[in-house]
């Protein structure tokens, strides 16, 4: 039984949540490999093989690997993935793109987003927005799995020492073609892997006014996040929404400016292990999450916080 | 050209599931069941495309019980032309539903197929990628834009540090983000009109797929509640809780 995990990279540099997939892939047990394909990408092999509990790293570097275009990747992972006993990456948006299209072809049903390994083939994960949680347990020959980083402790990135062996192959499908990207820059940390994180919604009326918590954040060195609400509305970037159907947040402290705490909402940060509510709506379901509460106008409650942190 | 847009019947997103005493499942006796909203941001982004001369026509599929109909006719007051329902009373996964939807791209040939990103019932966000991998057409999955050019397709998708760009052969498979259009309200007259559009029912025996599968659920469960908090009077007061009693900052 050997487990194989998917980096996540972007050629350069290692995806700190493939910490935390390799984390979910040693409760399982067996060997562990981890593949590392893209283009140009050794120094993301050489930092997979220092991973703590890692085998081997496969390396497939080719052309057509570049930006993990899954119509060329997914032949790639499900020819290797016949050797193993799983095939696990993390549940982020390349996780999700790349994953299913391996377990079709490998003809094997696919569990998505796991928080818990019970059992080698049984594991726990989230359904109905996070609202009940589904054991399920698989029989298929080859188990796909996408794991919920926020789920495990990743493990140390130092002190492994795989071989790196080179994977042949690398064919260009000719069905998609990379045109470009808009990457959001931030000095702030990356919202999933942030200790604190501060979110607005609804209540902040307007892009301008999200200043008043980056201000708040910059002071925490925390990530700023958003309901879907003011994604909605044009106030932040989609990157920023945090929920069911964007991104599951589980930091030490999450600071809730200006929102209601819609079940969408909920589902994205209520494993947080702190949970603040500044609202002006005393009824809002926020409050019923919430540790601490601060009832009163967040335009007058968010500058006073910056001023006494 | 021909769009094929799936659609799935979920209980109500306003709804606050309870699960069963028995943990065989969530209780959805009872429940408001609506469309899957990804997927009725499929259909209003297939309806769009024909609006604009591109597609010809709009076939509307679902897999699932005899009440989904209701989902379809739905699908047909939004301007589908047409709609197929495989009927069956099993919850299938995705894996099995992508395998009935590749019967049906097979026999219609469609150049499109817009399915929804994720159902909000079981939160796989499989269907489009794995019916992808089965007929062998290029995905642009959580898309918020999509623009036909020719015979390629360019779409935006929404990934985690922003939005990037594909260009996709045709035929290919667009899985739909929240961001890719406001879905539109079915009027009184389409709605009376939708009633008099084609809705075939077929069963997965008749399109040849076997439906098994090799996921068993052997519990639901309730998460973990949270503590109920407290209220604090002042941000001196909360700066000192967090300080202090949770030790957070």
């Amino acid at each position: 039984m050997a487990t194989l995990v998917i980096a996540e990279h972007d050629n350069a540099t290692l995806g700190a949540v493939t910490l935390n997939t390799v984390a979910a892939a040693q409760q399982i047990g067996g060997d562990l490999h981890v593949l590392v394909a893209g283009s140009g990408c050794s120094a993301v092999a050489e930092a997979a093989a220092k991973i703590a509990g890692v085998g081997r790293v496969l390396v497939a570097d080719h052309a057509a690997y570049a930006h993990q275009l899954p119509e060329n990747l997914a032949p790639l992972v499900a020819e290797l993935g016949r050797d193993y006993s799983h095939v696990l990456a993390a549940a982020t948006s390349a996780g999700k793109n790349l994953l299913p299209r391996v377990a079709a072809l490998l003809d094997v049903e696919q569990i998505s987003e796991i928080v818990k390994v019970l059992a080698p083939d049984t594991f726990q994960r989230p359904i109905y927005a996070g609202n009940a949680i589904a054991t399920v347990q698989s029989s298929a020959p080859i188990k796909v799995v996408s794991v919920r980083t926020t789920g495990f402790d990743a493990v140390a990135g130092e002190g492994g020492s795989a071989s790196i062996e080179a994977v042949k192959g690398g064919s260009d499908a000719g069905l998609s073609r990379f045109v470009g990207e808009e990457i959001a820059r931030s000095e702030r940390p990356e919202l999933t892997g942030a200790k604190i994180v501060v979110s607005g919604g609804r209540g902040m009326q307007s892009g301008d006014n999200f200043q008043l918590l980056y201000r708040v954040a910059d002071k925490l060195g925390a990530a700023v996040g958003a309901s879907r609400a003011a994604v909605d509305a044009g106030f932040v970037p989609n990157d920023m929404q945090v929920g069911q159907t964007g991104k599951i947040v589980a930091p030490q402290l999450y600071i809730a400016v200006g929102i209601s705490g819609a079940i969408q909402h909920l589902a994205g940060m209520k494993d947080s292990r702190v949970i603040v509510a500044i609202n002006k709506d005393e009824e809002a379901p926020i409050f019923q999450v919430a540790d601490y509460g601060l009832v009163g106008d967040l335009f007058e409650i968010v500058p006073e916080l910056e001023r006494q942190l | 050209m021909k769009v094929l847009v799936a659609v799935k019947r979920v209980v109500d997103y306003n709804v606050k599931v309870r699960v069963k005493a028995d943990h065989s499942g969530v209780d959805l006796a009872n429940v408001k069941m609506s469309m899957n909203p990804f997927c009725e941001i499929a259909v209003e982004e297939a309806v769009r495309l024909k609006e604009k001369g591109i597609a010809s026509e709009i076939v509307a599929v679902s897999v699932g019980p005899a009440q989904a109909q209701e989902q379809l006719r739905t699908a047909l007051a939004l301007g589908a032309d047409r709609a197929i329902l495989i009927e069956t009373d099993e919850e299938l996964g995705s894996l099995a539903v992508a395998k009935l939807l590749k019967a049906v791209v097979d026999k219609e040939q469609p150049q499109l197929v817009i399915t929804g990103k994720q159902a909000i019932d079981s939160d796989n966000n499989q269907t489009g990628q794995m019916l992808a991998a089965l007929t062998g057409y290029a995905q642009g999955t959580f898309a918020s834009k999509v623009e036909v050019a020719g015979d390629k397709l360019k779409v935006v998708r929404e990934i985690d540090g922003g939005l990037q760009t594909l260009e996709l052969a045709l035929p290919a498979i667009v899985t739909t983000d929240l961001r890719l259009n406001e879905p539109r309200y079915a009027s009184l007259p389409n709605i009376m009109k939708a009633k008099k559009k084609p809705l075939e029912t077929v069963k997965p025996a008749d399109l040849g797929v076997s439906v098994a599968s090799t996921l068993k659920t052997l519990k639901v469960e309730a998460p973990a509640e949270r503590q109920a908090g407290i209220k604090v009077g002042s941000v001196a007061e909360l700066v000192e809780k967090l300080k202090n009693e949770a030790k957070v900052i």
